[in-house]
């Protein structure tokens, strides 16, 4: 391949990777600071992908809008949005226990996605939202285009890594930690869990819903088959546990790992006999999964593990 | 003072706690015995607010408290620790006892978010007191492990450190001998009666040996099956013979009641 070739492809990778990156940043708010387990990241996801899609495409009779509106604009409104729903799940669910948390939470992401597919004067149902804009598109067309882009989600992604981290290293984020080591013990000391619970689900839920804002305009086209749990919230998790959770340097570690891995398979299973050809996703998941074993044996807390934050404070002072 | 009038705490057909009343007098060290399944964590959890009675009131220094939830208490001057040591696992022991200083702004998101600054004196402050505890307590050589790698005992002065973070008035106590040596065991009882006597806090304490009982306790209330057996000093308690046979007998209190 020639040379400009394999930067374009590293240029893809990374731009996916970067998606992954933020989804992942955004599980560890939730998960790796607060203990949520949140198993419904493709709905926050599709809420984000969608009304950026649906704020900034062009008008169509297709589906509500699109209303032609910046993309700046279009971030915001899928945040925003994205955060709405998971507040008002938080406010049902955050006092469930880990395990069930993460039951309720897949039912919602489900409902999400069946709500996408069936009304069609929102979303139009199975034919997917197209003619998504790109930023900077009427200066920059094809393989420039993308490098455009390219620095765009890097952007989003230093955004967000900052947000997270200066949560993690606040006195916010240790009283997020109590919680997730002992929920009766926080209490004891005077924390209020449910509040502190739902604000760490709806600081992840807005995030999740700008990466899904991110693949919408970087795909140009958004159907419910982009929303597929297998792609988003299963990856999202397996990334989030390799790279070690309640560490976002860790966080976007394992995205991009897991993303190769993702991408290199898909080369592989290329060459695979043609009756193979239609197993080959599976052939990937078990891939995935023999490396997550792998990273697990040897790294129990993942490849960067938890530390505790510097304290912001001077001894004997 | 804390008064615990005519309670009662159900879980699905068991009165775990069964119109029980007693008091725990303020500035004093107050012992809670009985045998297992007496009700007496049932009980501190009705105080500290973890467990909503199903009928009955906590007032503290005369106002009524029982509707109000963990966290609030808390702030009304109520510690305790826990029976199984509760420590914050993956954190170290000096953050265990931070997190339980009041720091309002750097707990707000927003602030954390963009002004990380706002709460450095607060910080200052937390860090502070909470080396001062370690100090006190001896374990501030410990201070940058995980409390999850502590030993049993060490876990049990840790949670007493983050009780003490908080300024309290009250201090519960669940079982904080259990399982801890005899030296650390010794140590402990001292530093309860330096809090008590030399910082004037009140503290209520669940025990099952009677012996560390009567060296800390000023008074003792005795539960048997969910309710109030008697209260006294350690030696009167000791020769009631109803006491005697809660802990030591079968039959013939069953028979009496």
């Amino acid at each position: 391949m020639e040379l400009s070739g394999i930067l374009f492809y590293l240029i893809s990778f990374l731009i996916m990777g970067g998606i992954y990156s933020v989804i992942c940043l955004a599980l560890n708010m939730q998960w790796g600071f607060g203990g949520l387990f949140n198993a419904g990241i493709a709905g926050f996801y599709a809420v984000g992908a969608y009304s950026a899609a649906i704020i900034t495409s062009a008008n169509t009779p297709n589906h509500v809008g699109g209303f032609d509106l910046p993309i700046v604009v279009g971030l915001v409104v899928a945040g925003t949005l994205s955060g709405i729903v998971g507040w008002a799940i938080a406010r049902i669910c955050v006092r469930l226990k880990a395990d069930y948390l993460a039951m309720a939470s897949i039912g919602i992401a489900e409902i999400i996605r069946l709500a996408v597919i069936n009304e069609e004067w929102l979303t139009n149902g199975s034919l997917g939202v197209s003619r998504i804009p790109r930023p900077l598109e009427e200066f920059f067309t094809g393989r420039e285009s993308e490098m455009v882009f390219f620095v765009f989600v890097w952007i989003i992604v230093a955004i967000t890594f900052w947000v997270a981290h200066r949560l993690y290293k606040s006195p916010w984020g240790r009283v997020m930690r109590a919680i997730r080591d002992n929920e009766a013990a926080a209490e004891s000391v005077g924390k209020d869990v449910q509040s502190f619970r739902t604000q760490s689900f709806v600081i992840g839920a807005i995030f999740m819903g700008v990466a899904g804002a991110l693949s919408a305009h970087y795909f140009k086209f958004f159907s419910p088959d982009a929303t597929e749990p297998l792609l988003i919230t299963f990856l999202a998790w397996v990334m989030l546990i390799a790279g070690g959770s309640g560490n976002n340097k860790g966080a976007v570690a394992g995205a991009l790992i897991i993303w190769a891995i993702w991408s290199m398979t898909e080369i592989i299973t290329q060459q695979l006999p043609p009756d193979w050809a239609t197993r080959s996703s599976y052939i990937r998941m078990l891939l995935i999964g023999l490396f997550l074993q792998f990273v697990l044996q040897r790294f129990r807390a993942g490849l960067f593990p938890e530390k505790a934050p510097k304290l912001n404070v001077k001894s004997h002072g | 003072m804390i008064a615990f009038e005519n309670i009662t705490m159900r879980f699905g057909g068991v009165a775990a706690v069964d119109r029980c009343s007693f008091e725990i007098p303020t500035g004093k060290i107050t012992g809670l015995i009985g045998p297992n399944g007496a009700g007496k964590t049932t009980a501190f959890n009705v105080i500290a607010g973890h467990l909503r009675p199903t009928s009955g009131r906590v007032l503290l220094e005369g106002e009524d408290i029982t509707a109000l939830p963990a966290h609030k208490r808390q702030a009304m001057g109520i510690a305790r620790t826990f029976q199984l040591a509760h420590e914050f696992h993956r954190m170290t022991v000096v953050e265990n006892l931070m997190v339980a200083a009041k720091n309002e702004l750097g707990e707000n998101m927003l602030n954390a978010i963009f002004r990380p600054g706002q709460c450095k004196l607060q910080e200052q402050a937390a860090y502070d007191r909470a080396m001062e505890t370690l100090r006190f307590l001896e374990i501030e050589q410990l201070k940058d492990q995980l409390a999850g790698d502590l030993s049993g005992g060490q876990k049990k002065l840790l949670e007493l450190g983050r009780a003490l973070m908080q300024h309290p008035k009250i201090i519960l106590l669940d079982e904080i001998g259990a399982g801890v040596n005899r030296t650390l065991l010794g140590k402990i009882a001292e530093k309860i009666i330096q809090l008590n006597k030399e910082r004037g806090y009140t503290i209520c304490l669940i025990e099952h040996d009677l012996d560390y009982v009567s060296r800390l306790c000023d008074t003792v209330i005795v539960m048997a099956q969910g309710t109030l057996l008697t209260t006294g000093t350690v030696e009167e308690v000791s020769r009631d013979e109803r006491v005697i046979e809660a802990y030591f007998g079968g039959g013939k209190y069953q028979e009496a009641i």
